[in-house]
């Protein structure tokens, strides 16, 4: 299977990168890592006619913690998140995130950036950064400017870019003292997208949550956050009835498609049973569990 | 811009192309050098079969354009043997690591990348490590196997017998 034929940039500067994006507007595409835009291209799924490569492109791979946030750079590999120390010691939302996207291969090109403008609901990133209430970066022919990721997606493989606007950088609030997260994944096997997976990012005062974000991958047609499921835990100590409750919240709200994967009753119950878990996993840890 | 040269280093030296954009590298690797140990197994990003590594990282290079990898330095399974079998590939032959031996090349780039990083892995780090290689024949413990064995191998090159 051979991609159509496409004109190839690799823009050596984020100005003339969005300069081409300017350009050449919809007809071009990005190309970070590649590794869903490329097997789409195989398919004919996709057909740019313009491809703008941004691998060259200076300074656009970092992890690093800056006042009260963790900054990851758009061209940030999946693998560097999975084998950072500072990810997996203060962001554990994060590394079990990034340790579930495709496999090991595909995280050494794939890129956190392109997990998310690529906005596809079966992707993991879009429900991690919803649960920990990220920001997004975005440079312009305009300049730059934020987006909350609560206004990022917008539909299906769809955002809030503008067409000639480059995701530069990931800013995730700095969880407190207190502060529990976690992302569990149920997929057929390595590599496959989720059944259903769910993220939490929640605080404790006590026993007690007193705040939570949950987001939902592959169970919508856009990215999700499970509002509902938020305000059973909200208040509770996470007793089991809480957690029944929160479950059966997020099955409910969820909008899944019947697929080779499972049907429309099944994905909502997984999605019933791993929100439950989710969410005891970020109060165990909340709590200084380890696991 | 549909066509492009290219300098890429490929096993330590350096090689040259005129490519089309759309040309995915393990067809550069495979039609254009003729180096045809780089296997395609499913054509879908999933098996890993056409594993090499990019500046010294396991990617499938199936889903890589050949033009990414100007500049840049790419080994492929025929650079692992240097003047005798590599412990990787010593390990597959001891342990009997395959049996069709269409998924090996891949197997054999990956482990070397984790071995690199990890050279003492787990047997579950191991497992995770080749989690992006499909093998359809051996039920990937002997695979396993012999990647200890290398593992083993490397950290102890002098020793006669290898523990398993």
């Amino acid at each position: 299977m051979i991609p159509g034929s496409f004109e190839y940039h690799s823009p050596t500067s984020l100005e003339e990168a969005v300069a081409l994006l300017g350009q050449h507007g919809d007809e071009a595409k990005i190309l970070s890592g590649g590794q869903s835009l490329i097997p789409a291209m195989r398919f004919r799924l996709a057909q740019p006619g313009i491809l703008i490569d941004i691998n060259g492109l200076p300074n656009l791979e970092y992890i690093r913690e800056k006042g009260k946030h963790l900054l990851i750079g758009g061209l940030t590999r999946e693998s560097a998140i999975e084998g950072s120390p500072l990810v997996q010691e203060r962001y554990p939302l994060l590394a079990d995130t990034a340790r579930v996207i495709a496999d090991p291969l595909v995280r050494n090109m794939a890129t956190v950036g392109g997990n998310l403008v690529h906005a596809d609901p079966a992707n993991d990133h879009p429900a991690a950064m919803l649960a920990y209430g990220a920001e997004i970066m975005v440079h312009g022919t305009n300049g730059a400017r934020a987006i909350a990721i609560d206004e990022f997606f917008i539909g299906l493989f769809e955002t809030a870019l503008a067409a000639d606007e480059i995701l530069t950088e990931i800013r995730i609030p700095t969880p407190s003292t207190g502060s529990g997260g976690a992302y569990l994944k149920i997929e057929r096997k390595v590599g496959d997208y989720a059944i259903s997976a769910v993220a939490v990012q929640l605080q404790m005062d006590g026993d007690t949550v007193s705040s939570a974000r949950i987001g939902l991958t592959n169970v919508s047609p856009t990215p999700m956050r499970a509002v509902e499921a938020e305000q059973s835990i909200i208040g509770s100590v996470g007793s089991a009835d809480a957690l029944e409750a929160a479950g059966k919240a997020a099955a409910a709200a969820c909008d899944p498609s019947a697929d080779l994967r499972g049907s429309v009753e099944y994905k909502r119950d997984l999605t019933r049973v791993v929100t439950k878990r989710a969410i005891a996993k970020a109060i165990d840890r909340a709590k200084g569990g380890q696991t | 811009m549909s066509h492009h040269s290219i300098t890429l280093n490929v096993n330590g030296e350096e090689v040259t192309g005129e490519v089309e954009s759309r040309m995915l590298l393990v067809h550069f690797i495979r039609e254009n050098l003729d180096l045809t140990g780089t296997h395609i197994g499913c054509d879908t990003t999933s098996c890993g079969a056409c594993t090499v590594l990019l500046n010294g990282r396991a990617i499938k290079s199936c889903t890589l354009f050949a033009v990414q990898a100007n500049d840049k330095s790419i080994e492929t399974i025929e650079s692992v043997a240097n003047g005798g079998l590599h412990p990787l590939q010593e390990g597959f032959w001891e342990k009997h690591g395959l049996q069709c031996g269409f998924c090996t090349p891949g197997m054999i780039m990956s482990a070397k990348q984790l071995l690199a990083d990890n050279p003492n892995p787990t047997e579950e780090e191991i497992r995770w490590g080749i989690s992006g290689n499909l093998c359809r024949c051996t039920g990937y413990t002997k695979i396993v196997e012999a990647i200890e064995y290398a593992a083993d191998k490397i950290s102890n090159p002098t020793s006669e017998e290898v523990s398993s």
